[in-house]
Order: C-alpha cells, then sequence, then structure tokens
C-alpha cells in the first residue's frame, strides 16, 4: 500500500512536469513580454494576490486619511475610554480621541516610516554592495568587513541604543531604520555584482572602453534589480515591525502624533488591556495584516521574477 | 580543513577589533562620565580634575587602549546608576536570559523542523498551505503584540498563567513554578522564530528531495519512511545548523522587548532600563557582549557546515 501510494504519487509529478514544459513552450511561442511573464506568475499566487488588494485598499485609506477620518486625529471630541458605539466606531481612547480616526492617521505614519526607512537601506546597501563587488579588493574587504561588524551586533539592540542616544522622534526613527537595516542588501547585491562581472556582456562593455557609470548604472544594476526588490519587501516588512516595537517602547514616534505601535502602547497598563480592548487589539491586528500582505507580495514577487523558476 | 579554520578565525579577528571600536566610539559619542558631575556646586577646576583623573584628556586612541586593556581583564566599565561593576551586573542577569534563550531555541525547532519536512512532502497541497501561512503569520506577528493577546487570554480571562517576572513573589519558586512562567514568553520567542525557519527548512528540504540519491533511495524500494527520515533527514540537518546560527542575534534582540512586557528577571530587562535611564556602560557593555557572541556563533556555524557538508567548497 505504502509503495502503491509513493508510485501515484510520482506520476502525478511527472504528469505535472510534461504539462508544465509544454505550457511554457506554448507561452514562448506567442513571445509574452518579460512584464507579461511576470504578471502571470504572480497572479497564481492567489494569497498575493489578496494582500496587494488589501494593501491598496489600507494605503489607500491611509493616503486619504484627512478626507476618511470623521474626526481630527488630535482633537478630543467624545467621552474618556468610550466603547465603540455609532458614533464613534472603534470608541475613544483614554483622553477622548477618537480611535477609528487616529489608526487611519497612525497607518500613514507607520506606512512612511517603513517606506522611507526601506528606500535609504536600500540605498545605502546598493552603493556599497556595487562598490565592493565590482572593484574587489582593498575597497571589498573594508566595505564586508564593516558589514559583518554591522551585522554582528543584534539588530533590535542597535537600534534600541540609536534611539537612546538621539532623541526619538518621526524622521530620527526613519534614519535610524534606514542605516541600519543595509548590510543584508549590500552582501546581496556584492553577491550578484561578482556573478555578473564575470558574464561575457559585461566583460564586453569593459573592452569596449564603455565608462564607468554606464557599466555599473546601466548594465549591472538593471540585472539585479529583480533580487533587490524581493529583499526590500522583506526590509519593508521588518522595519514595519521595528517601527511599531520602538513605538510600543516608548523610542519611537511620539505622542500626540500617532502610529499603530505607540498607540498599542497604552495596552501597557492593565485597566487599558483587560477593560478596553477597543484601544490595542485594532492597532495590533493592523500591524500584523500589513505586515503579513507585504510578506505575502514579496513571496511571490520571489517565485515571479525568478528566471529560473520556469512556470 | 584546518587550513579553512585557521583562516576564517583569521577574518573574524579584524572584525572583533573593529566591533569593539563601534562599541567605544558608540559610547564615546553618547556622551562623557563628566556631564554627570556638571551643576552649579562643581567648580571648573574640580570638573577638570576629575576629567584628568579618568584619563579623559588624553587623545581619543589612548583612551580606547585604555579601555581595551581593561576589556581583557574582564572590566566593563561601571554603571552610572548603581555604581555596581557592569560584569557584575552581566552576570547576575544572564543565567534567565539564557534559560529563555535555550528553551525558546528548542521549542521552535522542535516545531519547524517537522513542520517544515511536512510541508515539503506535501508540497503544493492543502496542509502545505496552511503550514506556510502560518509560517507567514508566525513572522508577521510583533512580539509585543503576541504577548499582549496571550495575557490577554490566558491570564486575564482564563487566569491559568503568570503574566510577569520569573517565580511567584514570596515563594522560593521551584522548578514548576519557573515553568508556569516560562511558558507565555518561550511561546512567543519561538513563534516569530519557527515562521522563517519553517520556510528555510522547507525550501531547503524540496531541493534534498531532488536529488539523485533519494531517487536510488526510492528506487531500492525500502518504503517512503525510510526514504524521508533516515536518507532525506540526515542530509537536512546541514541547513539546520545554519538556522540555529541565524537565530542567535534575533534571539538577544527578541529578548530585550520580550522580557520587558513580561518583567522576566534577565538581561534583557536589565539593558532596556539601562537604556531608559541612558546608564551607557551597560548598554554598551551588553551589545559588546552580543555582538562577540553573535561573532562566535557565525564562526561556529561555518566551521560546523563545513564540517558537516563535504561537498562544500573552501576557498
Amino acid at each position: 500500500m505504502e509503495k502503491f501510494k509513493m508510485k501515484k504519487k510520482f506520476n502525478r509529478k511527472k504528469a505535472y512536469a510534461v504539462h508544465d514544459s509544454t505550457d511554457h513552450e506554448n507561452r514562448d511561442i506567442v513571445s509574452e513580454s518579460y512584464l507579461e511573464t511576470i504578471f502571470r506568475r504572480f497572479r497564481r499566487h492567489h494569497l498575493a494576490v489578496i494582500s496587494l488588494v488589501v494593501l491598496v485598499v489600507l494605503g489607500g485609506a491611509a493616503l486619504l486619511a484627512p478626507v476618511l477620518a470623521p474626526y481630527k486625529p488630535d482633537d478630543i471630541v467624545g467621552t474618556f475610554s468610550g466603547a465603540p458605539c455609532k458614533e464613534f466606531w472603534l470608541g475613544t481612547d483614554q483622553i477622548g480621541r477618537d480611535v477609528f480616526s487616529r489608526l487611519l492617521y497612525a497607518m500613514r505614519i507607520s506606512l512612511l516610516v517603513g517606506i522611507m526607512a526601506t528606500l535609504i537601506s536600500t540605498v545605502v546597501g546598493v552603493v556599497l554592495g556595487l562598490i565592493a563587488g565590482y572593484f574587489g579588493g582593498v575597497p571589498d574587504m573594508l566595505i564586508m568587513r564593516f558589514t559583518d561588524m554591522v551585522m554582528s551586533f543584534p539588530y533590535i539592540l542597535l537600534v534600541l541604543v540609536a534611539a537612546a542616544i538621539f532623541k526619538p522622534g518621526l524622521w530620527n526613527i526613519i534614519l535610524i531604520l534606514g542605516f541600519v537595516d543595509w548590510p543584508g542588501i549590500a552582501r546581496l547585491v556584492r553577491g550578484n555584482v561578482l556573478n555578473l562581472r564575470e558574464t561575457n556582456f559585461i566583460k564586453g562593455n569593459i573592452v569596449a572602453g564603455m565608462p564607468l557609470s554606464h557599466i555599473l548604472f546601466s548594465e549591472i544594476l538593471p540585472n539585479t534589480v529583480a533580487p533587490i526588490l524581493v529583499y526590500a519587501t522583506s526590509v519593508l516588512a521588518i522595519s514595519m515591525l521595528d517601527e511599531a516595537a520602538l513605538s510600543f517602547l516608548g523610542l519611537g514616534v511620539q505622542p500626540p502624533a500617532a502610529s499603530l505601535g505607540n498607540m498599542l502602547n497604552g495596552a501597557q497598563s492593565l485597566t487599558v488591556l483587560t477593560r478596553q480592548p477597543w484601544l490595542w487589539i485594532p492597532a495590533g491586528i493592523l500591524i500584523v495584516v500589513l505586515v503579513m500582505a507585504i510578506n505575502f507580495i514579496g513571496d511571490a514577487l520571489r517565485d515571479a521574477l525568478d528566471p529560473n523558476s520556469g512556470r | 580543513m584546518t587550513k579553512y579554520i585557521i583562516k576564517r578565525i583569521l577574518i573574524a579577528i579584524p572584525v572583533l577589533i573593529g566591533i569593539t571600536i563601534i562599541d567605544y566610539a558608540i559610547m564615546c559619542m553618547a556622551g562623557s562620565p563628566l556631564e554627570m558631575l556638571q551643576g552649579p556646586r562643581v567648580s571648573e577646576a574640580a570638573v577638570e580634575a576629575k576629567k584628568i583623573a579618568l584619563g579623559l584628556d588624553k587623545p581619543f586612541y589612548i583612551q580606547y587602549f585604555v579601555w581595551l586593556g581593561q576589556l581583557f581583564h574582564g572590566n566593563l566599565g561601571y554603571s552610572i546608576k548603581s555604581y555596581q561593576p557592569v560584569s557584575e551586573m552581566i552576570k547576575s542577569h544572564l543565567g534567565p536570559t539564557l534559560l529563555l534563550m535555550g528553551a525558546s531555541l528548542i521549542v521552535s525547532l522542535l516545531i519547524a523542523v517537522p513542520a517544515g519536512i511536512y510541508s515539503a512532502i506535501h508540497q503544493y497541497e492543502k496542509g502545505d498551505y496552511a503550514v506556510v501561512t502560518f509560517s507567514f503569520l508566525g513572522s508577521s506577528i510583533p512580539g509585543f503584540f503576541l504577548s499582549l493577546l496571550l495575557i490577554y487570554i490566558f491570564t486575564v480571562q482564563l487566569g491559568w498563567l503568570p503574566s510577569s517576572g520569573m517565580t511567584t513573589l514570596g515563594t522560593q519558586g521551584g522548578f514548576l513554578d519557573v515553568l508556569r512562567h516560562m511558558i507565555m514568553p518561550v511561546i512567543v520567542l519561538a513563534a516569530s522564530m519557527a515562521g522563517s525557519n519553517i520556510r528555510y527548512i522547507r525550501s531547503a528540504m524540496l531541493e534534498i528531495l531532488q536529488q539523485d540519491y533519494l531517487r536510488t533511495a526510492r528506487a531500492k524500494g525500502i518504503g517512503r519512511f525510510k526514504v524521508i527520515n533516515k536518507h532525506a533527514l540526515r542530509n537536512a540537518l546541514v541547513p539546520i545548523v545554519t538556522v540555529i546560527g541565524m537565530e542567535i542575534p534575533v534571539l538577544f534582540g527578541g529578548a530585550v522587548i520580550i522580557e520587558q512586557v513580561f518583567s522576566w528577571p534577565g538581561l534583557g530587562l536589565m539593558t532596556m532600563s539601562a537604556i531608559t535611564s541612558r546608564d551607557y556602560p551597560v548598554i554598551m557593555g551588553v551589545c559588546l557582549l552580543s555582538a562577540v557572541v553573535v561573532l562566535i556563533a557565525n564562526l561556529v556555524t561555518d566551521i560546523l557546515y563545513a564540517l558537516v557538508d563535504p561537498t562544500i567548497q573552501l576557498d
């Protein structure tokens, strides 16, 4: 029975393989563009498609917060710690501000921190990785050893120390997260550049005497964009989680500005935790949903952008 | 092989020196101990005298070497708040943290290894999708939010588990009491680690399942159970070694926040209170310690990897 089951499984796998290859060849005949291929592959990941919709809706809500929010985020409009009702959908907080409106603005801040920090760390990582990978030798050694050093410090600890030294605040948090999270990207880019440098088209460029900036930015960089993009999605997820953790501990975005993390800060008090769940559960769920959506999209992108995936 | 190990250690030495330089530079940037002295009743001359006594008038690199020399004698400086030696403080808080980290690492592997293997064997089936989705949930949920949820459910609503500390106040503790206090923090730390580990082990296992030697094993007709558990699992041990190495820095970071939420009396709680009171010698002592541990963990992982996997290129 056991063997029979296995046999069946093997046959099925083979059937898949045959199906896939013919499918692939047919596509080649109609010669779809690269973007179409990516889109087709991405669409197969249903969870990622749902995540993309969720992310667009939530991102849109965050962008349109001034229009959508029923109240101003910092205005005291209701009773202290009022339970959810018709007037205040998610209740009011300890000093009578509307939780739903604050949540919309908090999402705005959290997404802004995540995106800006990711941009900074990607730029730093790409530049260092390009230099290390292309020039090799002493610059490579110096940059990679420095990367090793930064990576040895536990990430959160480094962020916490930086947050303690510099005054906590929106832009400091963005800069701290951005300048701590680049080593992964630097290593990734360096590895890709090392591989690319051995290819014939780059060697051809060098022989043809093309200017360095052309080789680096017009030849090498476009060929390593896909893995950078995939990695950047995971950095975005991590930055948003870290912003939440920092703000939760009171070292991140400072009140009265709302961020998803500092809205959870109130839950450290026992009354809020036990009696007023509307003050902390929605913010927490929103973080989980946002980060999970980003992770699912990143995973699907990894598959869709992989030139060797062959499906 | 010996050559490779020696080379890895030689590369690690400049990194180690670099770590001490960064650590010292951050500590200096954070503020000098003289700031604590300043006040209306302290004269300029007294501050100046203290400066010379502490060696702060010497150039930066001399100060660094003096500090480094002290370091080799196991002296990490003194806490600004409690005036205790930092090394003593670390020593007394290390036990609970190691207990928490060790337990979480074991629990996360106990979840991740079977789940990752199951998921790989049943690729693209319902079970696989469920496991992968759960693994994403695990790595997407902030540790502190999961802690709050657990406290809300198990402490506030059900009253089953204690939410803070390591032992019940006023009692001696004992094994069972500590165990009860450990359950929630361990779950939180293990969940976040298991999330990424499951996906890592799954993809490693998928790669192994396609290898020729597994086809040979299957062709011999020794049965599915033996193929997976004897031939595949043994080779999957290689990526598991890497996973453990990768988790060490995550554990250190995660412990800081989780210990804060559960008031677990470990290194993390000590660091967090040092951060809020800006006690830089303590903060940087912990940073230095964790960086060195991470460096050594990476070194050991690389060497173990080379020992376990004979096909790895040693250049």
